[in-house]
């Protein structure tokens, strides 16, 4: 369980470049939703899944996961909690090492590491089992660098990193965004499998109107900062683009002017 | 046209092949400095000019030891230890004050040069292998070169077995991406700081070695370590790549920065048997490892040259223009 209260976010404060991100969100997620996140540029998507991973301090409010406030804690003492796949392919992984040492790194998130050894042979048959499930060849290239594999399947890779020890709530930050369409299609169904065959708690921040509406049992619209919209069951399975466009313009007073996400969807 | 002759006629090639094993057991224990520096340079992607200093250190603490009674394996024990105590130094200075890497390094550096001093008393230390028992020593090359080989096969496994510990890849991802490192609950402050750590801990080793070696401790003794240190591994890295190609992994990597330890001392000794004046090799030694640290580059250039592409279209389109003539 996820819940947000009353965070507040400026960066640049006091300056000219002055940015107050989020104001004031308000989130509470139950265990087991899958909550798409839309939103103009500068809504406030990824700041709000940054807060929630701990990339900085937020400047007021709370974020409890599982009822406890890790709204103190640094990134690398929340990660035990959370899973995160980036939008750029090169930031979830380190192109150096094998895709077997990549998962062995995520496999011990949360625990002490020591003078083990890094990756063990046991290991390696159990990612080799869980890659086969991608259908991308991945099982047949575990020493592989993860350099040189393409965009995609890095960021299968990445999903199954974050997802390799359940986490409480796992971030998805646009992971499709710099994908080609087939590639993101498959990527996104990934995602879906993932999540409810562990029944995982997930936010998922797409540009595509479309993505927001199909996935997830819940879609928040972020603007300005806030969280303006939170739809949710049979309602959300009703919605169309038309009436999210409409729906954004009737509680913003201003119509979505983002040619991106139009065009996307 | 005669002075070229004479030139010419006056280099001995018995002399080179005379100081050859000297070169190579001084390259052995540059190698070793050379292992220290891949943790940083290569691993932790950290430019670390610590070692200019640690490697002084090394010697010094090797020296005063010496000269006051203790066995040498033990001055080369607390050789290590003040090296990794240096490397901590530059790694609080990095993480914990937030100062920038190169500039870290080079705050530790000026200061260890007070604080060798302070360990020596004076600026030259002898320590010869007629009064003490040492671990080796330049009157026996051939046993240095065996003891200095025994000392680098030992390090380089212990590196091959650290990296690939748990802690050990929280350093390579560390170096390699901090932002994945840290979502997947790595301290990196953590990891740089070890890393740092044991890097100068190998160098210290190594200062230690060479100052027995030489017979004696000097404050200058590591002025431009970390170019030579660069410069062995860049050219073992260049050689071990051209040789093995993709087939290199880690443990050729680390055999072949002792390797280019040695090479870039044989490289020494043949500027030296040339009689170009002694002044002028940190010169060479600059333009060296500029030439291999270009090599790749170059490399890369000319594969995405521009006007090669141009040349090979206007040499197609003439190809094509006779295959229609005829």
């Amino acid at each position: 369980m996820l819940e947000i209260k009353d965070v507040y976010k400026t960066f640049n404060p006091g300056t000219i470049n002055e940015k107050m991100a989020l104001r004031g969100v308000e989130l509470k997620l139950n265990d087991g939703d899958f909550c798409t996140v839309i939103g103009g540029n500068g809504a406030g998507k990824s700041t709000m899944l940054n807060s929630i991973a701990g990339t900085w301090p937020v400047d007021n409010g709370m974020i409890l996961i599982d009822g406890q406030d890790v709204s103190g804690l640094p990134e690398h003492k929340r990660a035990s909690l959370l899973g995160r796949v980036f939008q750029d392919p090169r930031m979830g992984t380190v192109a150096d090492m094998g895709i077997d040492e990549n998962l062995a790194i995520a496999a011990r998130r949360g625990k002490r590491r020591g003078l083990a050894w890094g990756v063990t042979n046991a290991e390696r048959e159990k990612y080799r089992e869980l890659l086969k499930q991608f259908d991308l060849g991945l099982e047949n290239r575990m020493t592989a660098k993860v350099g040189l594999l393409s965009g995609g399947q890095r960021q299968a890779v990445t999903l199954l990193m974050a997802t390799i020890k359940k986490p409480k709530v796992l971030l998805l930050d646009e992971h499709t965004a710099a994908l080609d369409p087939k590639t993101a299609a498959k990527v996104l169904e990934l995602s879906d499998k993932i999540i409810s065959e562990n029944n995982l708690t997930a936010l998922m921040v797409t540009h595509n109107m479309n993505d927001a509406i199909t996935h997830g049992n819940r879609l928040i619209m972020m603007n300005d900062g806030k969280i303006i919209l939170d739809i949710s069951g049979e309602e959300k399975k009703k919605l169309t683009v038309a009436t999210l466009l409409a729906k954004f313009k009737e509680v913003s007073g201003s119509s979505l002017a983002n040619d991106r996400m139009l065009l996307d969807s | 046209m005669n002075s070229i002759l004479e030139y010419f006629s006056s280099l001995n090639p018995m002399t080179f092949l005379s100081q050859l094993p000297g070169n190579i057991a001084q390259g052995i224990i540059w190698g070793l400095m050379a292992l220290g520096l891949f943790i940083t340079f290569r691993l932790l992607n950290f430019a670390d000019l610590t070692v200019d200093g640690s490697f002084a250190t090394g010697g010094a603490v090797t020296a005063i030891m010496i000269i006051n009674g203790s066995p040498a394996w033990l001055a080369a024990l607390v050789a290590v230890v003040a090296g990794i105590l240096a490397g901590l130094v530059t790694g609080f200075l990095h993480t914990g004050l937030g100062i920038p890497d190169i500039l870290s390094g080079i705050l530790t550096q000026i200061a260890l040069y007070s604080i060798n001093l302070n360990i020596m008393g004076k600026a030259n230390l002898p320590v010869s292998y007629r009064n003490y028992d040492l671990i080796l020593s330049a009157s026996n090359i051939k046993m240095a070169i065996l003891i200095g080989l025994i000392f680098a096969a030992v390090i380089i496994g212990l590196m091959y077995w650290f990296f690939g510990t748990e802690m050990g890849s929280t350093i390579r991802s560390t170096g390699s991406n901090p932002d994945m490192s840290k979502a997947q609950g790595i301290n990196i402050n953590v990891a740089k700081v070890i890393a740092l750590a044991l890097s100068n801990g190998v160098v210290a080793l190594s200062g230690c070695l060479f100052a027995q070696y030489q017979g004696f401790a000097d404050i200058n003794m590591g002025r431009g370590a970390i170019v030579i240190g660069l410069a062995a591994v860049i050219i073992g890295m260049v050689i071990g790549d051209a040789i093995f190609r993709k087939k290199s992994n880690f443990i050729i990597k680390l055999i072949f920065v002792v390797i280019g330890g040695i090479l870039y001392y044989i490289a020494m000794g043949i500027v030296l048997w040339l009689k170009m004046p002694t002044d002028d090799t940190k010169l060479f030694t600059a333009v060296i490892v500029a030439l291999f640290l270009a090599v790749p580059n170059l490399k890369e250039m000319s594969k995405n040259s521009f006007k090669k592409a141009a040349k090979r279209n206007v040499k197609n389109v003439k190809m094509e223009a006779k295959k229609t003539d005829a």
